[in-house]
């Protein structure tokens, strides 16, 4: 295999540098035309290329900029979720925004803008170009949590956002900082390399260090104790927002703990205790918060924390198995919960709607498509077979099981039988509940058909047929050598 | 049209999903989509058949991997054959001949919809069984057809005795289904995969020892004994009348009740390797069919009399299949004609069965009632349906040319050296032939013995006369394929393999018309021309006559032997729950509810009263959370920097962890009861948002 690093290479950044060249595009013409409709249209086609970009450079590693850069099919994969999540929350995000009279073209860039900087974060082998990944990302996240200008419970998401995101910062650069003065260098291959020379000389900075960024990144995907902003931002935020927020952020501070911890520091044993107990810890307090919320997006803020611990289950065992099953989870997840979060746009698109769970009363009479779909992404979210849920916690837990750990394995099973309490109580509201007035019809746009069709088709076919995916994932290999 | 076969269950499954979801509140619509489903499938087998045809023999497979396992890999995919083939051809052209059929039947019933989208759903599944290219897809769509027959027979469940019958029907052939799974599951253990081809070139080159091989066998016959109601498990179908005629002649006669023919055939090469497994389903096959057979002979309720006759005939086919294996086994060149027997008579019998099953339905919603002592005369009244049904009946009985005298024919032909065996074949030909021409006589000829029901009768309208006439042309000519002069007939169509002719064999050929006319001339004298008194002839035999009219006693014995002892079984079970267990249950309730009452007058000490009545672990897990979940950010950080700490501290001494966190815990108990102390200061910004 040749691999190019000691050079720059910018043909390898092609799919990065569309989408930033098309987010720009958007925010010139977007102050030059009156009419902005299309503006929506051309960040989707800037998405799309950059998807069709990516796919290309499948199966063909390569790596650039003197190493920084690393184009693997494990990158390419999480690009893939994040361009699918970005493409997804476009298409729900316009009409929600002129339901709401906020749409502003500026938010189509910032979507580009976040994506890039993900994108750049699964693509690194470094990490300070993971940190910059990092906040080029967040930088827009913070700003799309706020778009609800004069609505105060937005204005306070998106500042505690920012607040709670700049603390974790701190700790992540922090955390970076002692890594290098442990190992002189931020090349996570160089340091895979000397992992036992290092750890003999500077351990305990080298385990510091590590421990800050896990914490840092443990933000990024709301592993419990660093999940407080979760809930507060995830209900203040534009439901399309979200919906990208539950999915896309959280796939990419995946990719970058992934590829630190699975593999730069992989050596490190004694992190597996930290992983275990967060896991256990994040989807316990998820799945335990869930249960009473009365807000559907709160509480799939809850579900999106008990998520990730099923996924932190993978950074526990470590190896191949537990990052293709990482791998296909994560893309698995995109489809479920961007489609559960959809139909919450829908709820939610409504005037007057809070998003409370009581509006989903009488939802299977007035909609009985939507209720099914619904009914399919709750099932999907509790694991159920034949959905693509199923499989992803059967592939997680099974990789648990041969690794020995039984016992996380088991309480992972038992998180699940608590989740499916709060996911069946959506669906029992929507098919049983009895409404005081008749259910609000909601308008269906044919954005938001495509988003419900990509996404329960995602979910069914991930379910039926899991092996094209699994194989997809098994081939998403980190290629450091 | 092969390369996208697997379509065609595809079609009827759209149609289902479409009513079920979209036009369920628009009847006729719905009804349209199902047959308009049904026809395209019909269309499409067609050109599946003809490219078969071309094919001469060397089958097609489509299949993509479900699910890959070191153990074993699972595949979903179609498996097209001459066999499937036909089976194809008959399913689809049944379903669509009863769905149209249906529309006369059903007409006025409140569940129309639903109706419709039940057949489409069986037909679906059926097809899937058919197409199936493994084992484990062919059970699937078993347990579906099971599904679907159980919703069907009891599909006017405000009868008791129709939601009892799906019961019966489904638990059954669950015991069947059992030993069923069990074969599959010891194939998939010696054979290490569960694809027809694999596994039957697996078996053929001797890898799976023989007596295992008998097991499976044996346990996949299970499957077969129950869902074509083979003795023991032949209980379920005459009850399974219970449901709407259309069903029984669609479910019950010409299809679902195939499936475990059809399963025998296509694991014939697990027969083949095991004498004794194939000898098993011969002599099953031939105590059914004769059993049956007498049965029917004193039954009075039309669809009953239909009923035992689908069982024998079930049994016939079974015994065939089961000779050819048994041959084979013995004798690797054996010129046996009994798989092609038992699959040629699987389609003509779906053809002239089905078709009678519609013509009784067709009485039955004339003269409303199952009673055939309340018939009789009809054949003035309703011409089509009368002249159909003797179709029907002479095709059954075996009478020269019609279809079914060829496959009768061959399955006599199939009993050549084995003596036993062709005396009871010709001796059940001769029961069949007599209880249909009694069923005949007493429902169309005679003076009517209701004259009520006789002058409210008339004939069924066009929807419903239409699909008999177009059954009673298939009863006739359809089995016109397997004449035994034709070199490329039905029975080289049917081997892959080698071109297999065998010729007429003309003495089997008189021996078997003389056996079936002379079993209509005997219930001519005794129904037509009364010359001998049925009531004189039942006198006389009156123990066998007993025992017939009550089946052998086998609902009594299997009340007695089976129910009953689990009745008590269960009562004990039931017994010791309510005393033992539920006693140890209200201990552990009232102990619960003691402990919770003395942590209740804990909480309220320590916490002042605060939390009043807090009971579960859970809700108390859940308030602390929401404790911590005020909406502050300071708050929100001051917890990320402790815990921080906390895991720095863990890395360097988890002893002083311990400490810290003892530490931790007791600062955030002060701090609780601080705020406690004092909740009317309303701070907005520490209140709990959760």
């Amino acid at each position: 295999m040749d691999i190019k690093s000691a050079a720059i290479f910018f043909d390898i950044l092609y799919p990065e540098i569309f989408l930033l060249a098309v987010g720009m595009f958007i925010l010139v013409v977007g102050n030059i035309f009156k009419n902005r409709t299309f503006l929506a249209y051309l960040a989707l086609v800037g998405l799309i290329g950059a998807l069709v970009l990516t796919l290309q450079q499948w199966n063909a590693p390569q790596s650039g900029f003197y190493g920084m850069v690393q184009i693997d099919n494990f990158s390419i994969f999480f690009n893939v979720i994040f361009l699918s999540a970005g493409i997804i929350a476009t298409l729900m995000a316009r009409d929600y925004l002129r339901a709401h009279n906020i749409e502003r073209f500026e938010f189509y860039p910032l979507i580009l803008f976040a994506t890039v900087g993900m994108m750049i974060m699964a693509s690194s082998a470094d990490l300070i170009v993971i940190f910059l990944g990092l906040e080029i990302m967040s930088i827009p996240l913070y700003v799309m949590a706020g778009f609800f200008r004069n609505d105060p419970n937005s204005n306070e998401s998106s500042v505690k956002y920012f607040i709670m995101g700049a603390f974790a910062t701190a700790f992540l650069l922090y955390g970076i900082a002692l890594i290098y003065g442990a190992a002189g260098t931020t090349d996570l291959r160089r340091i895979m390399t000397d992992l036992g020379y290092l750890v003999s000389h500077s351990g305990f900075f080298l385990y510091s260090g590590a421990l800050l960024v896990l914490i840092g990144f443990g933000f990024k995907v709301a592993a419990v104790p660093f999940h407080m902003w979760v809930p507060d931002v995830y209900q203040g935020a534009p439901t399309p927002v979200t919906a990208y927020f539950s999915v896309a952020p959280k796939a990419a501070g995946f990719a970058a703990i992934l590829r630190i911890f699975i593999y730069g520091l992989g050596g490190l044993n004694e992190l597996s205790v930290i992983f275990w107990i967060l896991a256990i810890l994040t989807m316990s307090v998820g799945n335990l918060m869930a249960i009473f919320q009365t807000n559907i997006k709160r509480m799939l803020a809850y579900s999106s924390i008990a998520h990730a611990g099923y996924i932190m289950v993978a950074l526990s065992v470590g190896g191949d198995g537990a990052v293709s099953a990482a791998a296909f989870y994560l893309l698995a997840y995109t489809f479920f919960n961007l489609g559960g979060f959809a139909i919450v746009t829908l709820i939610n698109s409504r005037t007057g709607s809070t998003a409370a769970i009581d509006e989903m009363k009488g939802m299977s009479v007035r909609h009985p498509f939507l209720a099914a779909l619904l009914a399919l992404f709750m099932f999907a979210l509790a694991g159920f077979p034949p959905t693509a849920g199923f499989f992803g916690k059967f592939y997680l837990f099974s990789e648990a099981v041969k690794a020995g750990y039984i016992w996380l394995t088991v309480i992972a099973v038992m998180n699940s039988f608590v989740s499916v309490y709060y996911y069946l109580r959506i669906v029992v509201v929507a098919y049983f509940g009895k409404a005081d007035e008749e259910f609000a019809p909601v308008s269906f746009k044919p954005a938001i058909w495509l988003v419900l069709v990509i996404t329960a088709a995602g979910t069914l076919i991930l379910g039926l047929l899991p092996q094209f995916g699994l194989q997809l994932a098994q081939m998403c290999m980190f290629s450091f050598k | 049209m092969l390369e996208n076969a697997y379509l065609i269950p595809i079609y009827p499954l759209l149609a289902f999903v479409i009513i079920i979801f979209a036009t369920r509140w628009k009847e006729k619509l719905s009804s349209a989509i199902s047959i308009a489903a049904i026809l395209v499938a019909v269309i499409h087998s067609i050109f599946v058949m003809i490219a078969v045809i071309g094919r001469h023999g060397v089958p097609f497979e489509l299949s993509v991997p479900f699910i890959e396992h070191p153990l074993i890999s699972l595949e979903t995919g179609i498996f097209i054959d001459p066999l499937t083939a036909v089976m194809l051809l008959v399913v689809t052209i049944v379903s669509g001949c009863v769905q149209i059929y249906s529309l006369g039947y059903m007409h006025g019933d409140p569940r129309w919809s639903r109706y419709f989208s039940y057949l489409s759903l069986f037909t679906f599944s059926m097809l899937g069984l058919v197409v199936a290219n493994n084992f484990f897809m062919i059970f699937i769509f078993w347990e579906l057809v099971g599904l679907t027959s159980y919703l069907l027979i009891g599909f006017w469940f405000e009868k008791d005795s129709a939601s009892d019958a799906g019961k019966k029907a489904f638990i059954t052939t669950r015991i069947g289904d059992l030993g069923f799974i069990i074969g599959i599951l010891l194939l998939a253990t010696y054979a290490g995969t569960l694809n027809y081809q694999e596994v039957f070139t697996k078996v053929a080159d001797g890898a799976v020892p023989v007596g295992v091989l008998t097991m499976i066998g044996i346990f996949i016959f299970c499957g077969a004994v129950g869902k074509s109601a083979q003795f023991p498990l032949h209980v379920w179908l005459p009850d399974a009348m219970e449901g709407p005629t259309p069903v029984s002649a669609l479910i019950h006669a010409a299809t679902m009740v195939a499936a475990g023919v059809y399963l025998v055939a296509r694991s014939m090469t697990l027969f083949v390797g095991s004498a004794e497994a194939a000898m098993t389903v011969a002599v099953i096959g031939l105590i059914t069919s004769f059993m049956a057979a007498s049965i029917a002979l004193v039954q009075n309720d039309i669809k009953r009399v239909l009923a035992y006759s689908t069982v024998s005939q079930l049994g016939y086919m079974i015994m065939a299949l089961g000779l050819y294996g048994f041959d084979v086994a013995k004798d690797p060149h054996s010129h046996s004609v009994g798989y092609f027997a038992g699959t040629f008579h699987l389609m003509t019998h779906a053809f002239f069965k089905a078709l009678l099953f519609l013509g009784a339905g067709s009485v039955i919603h004339a003269v409303h009632t199952n009673d055939i002592q309340e018939m009789g005369g009809l054949s003035k009244k309703m011409k089509i349906t009368s002249l159909t049904f003797f179709i029907a009946s002479l095709s059954i009985a075996g009478i020269f040319p019609l279809s079914g005298f060829w496959s009768k024919d061959e399955i006599v032909a199939a009993t050549l050296g084995h003596p036993v065996f062709m005396f009871f074949t010709l001796l059940i030909a001769f029961i069949t032939a007599f209880y249909m021409f009694r069923l005949c006589f007493l429902t169309f000829t005679g003076k009517p013995r209701n004259q009520e029901r006789f002058d409210h009768a008339h004939e069924s309208p066009k929807t419903m006369t239409m699909p008999l006439m177009f059954l009673a042309f298939l009863s006739v000519f359809a089995g016109w394929v397997g004449m035994p002069w034709l070199s490329h007939g039905f029975s080289s169509f049917v081997y892959t393999g080698e071109l297999q002719h065998h010729g007429p064999n003309y003495i089997v050929m008189l021996v078997s018309t003389i056996v079936a006319v002379s079993g209509i001339g005997l219930a001519y004298t005794v129904y037509f021309k009364k010359k001998i008194s049925a009531d004189v002839l039942m006198e006389k035999f009156k123990p066998l006559y007993t025992l017939l009219l009550n089946k052998y006693y086998f609902d009594e014995i299997y009340d007695k032997v089976i129910i009953k002892p689990l009745l008590a079984f269960t009562r004990m079970m039931w017994w010791s729950d309510a005393n033992i267990i539920d006693g140890l249950v209200n201990f552990v309730g009232w102990f619960t509810i003691k402990w919770a009452d003395a942590k209740m007058l804990f909480d309220k000490y320590i916490i002042d009263g605060a939390v009043n009545g807090a009971g579960t672990v859970c809700m108390a897990a859940s308030w602390l959370f929401k404790y911590v979940q005020n909406g502050s950010v300071q708050f929100y950080t001051l917890v990320v920097i402790t815990s921080a700490v906390g895991v720095i501290i863990y890395k360097v001494t988890p002893e002083g962890f311990v400490y810290y966190f003892i530490g931790v815990v007791v600062v955030a108990l002060a701090r609780f009861l601080m705020k406690m102390n004092r909740p009317e200061e309303g701070n907005v910004e520490t209140e709990p948002e959760g």
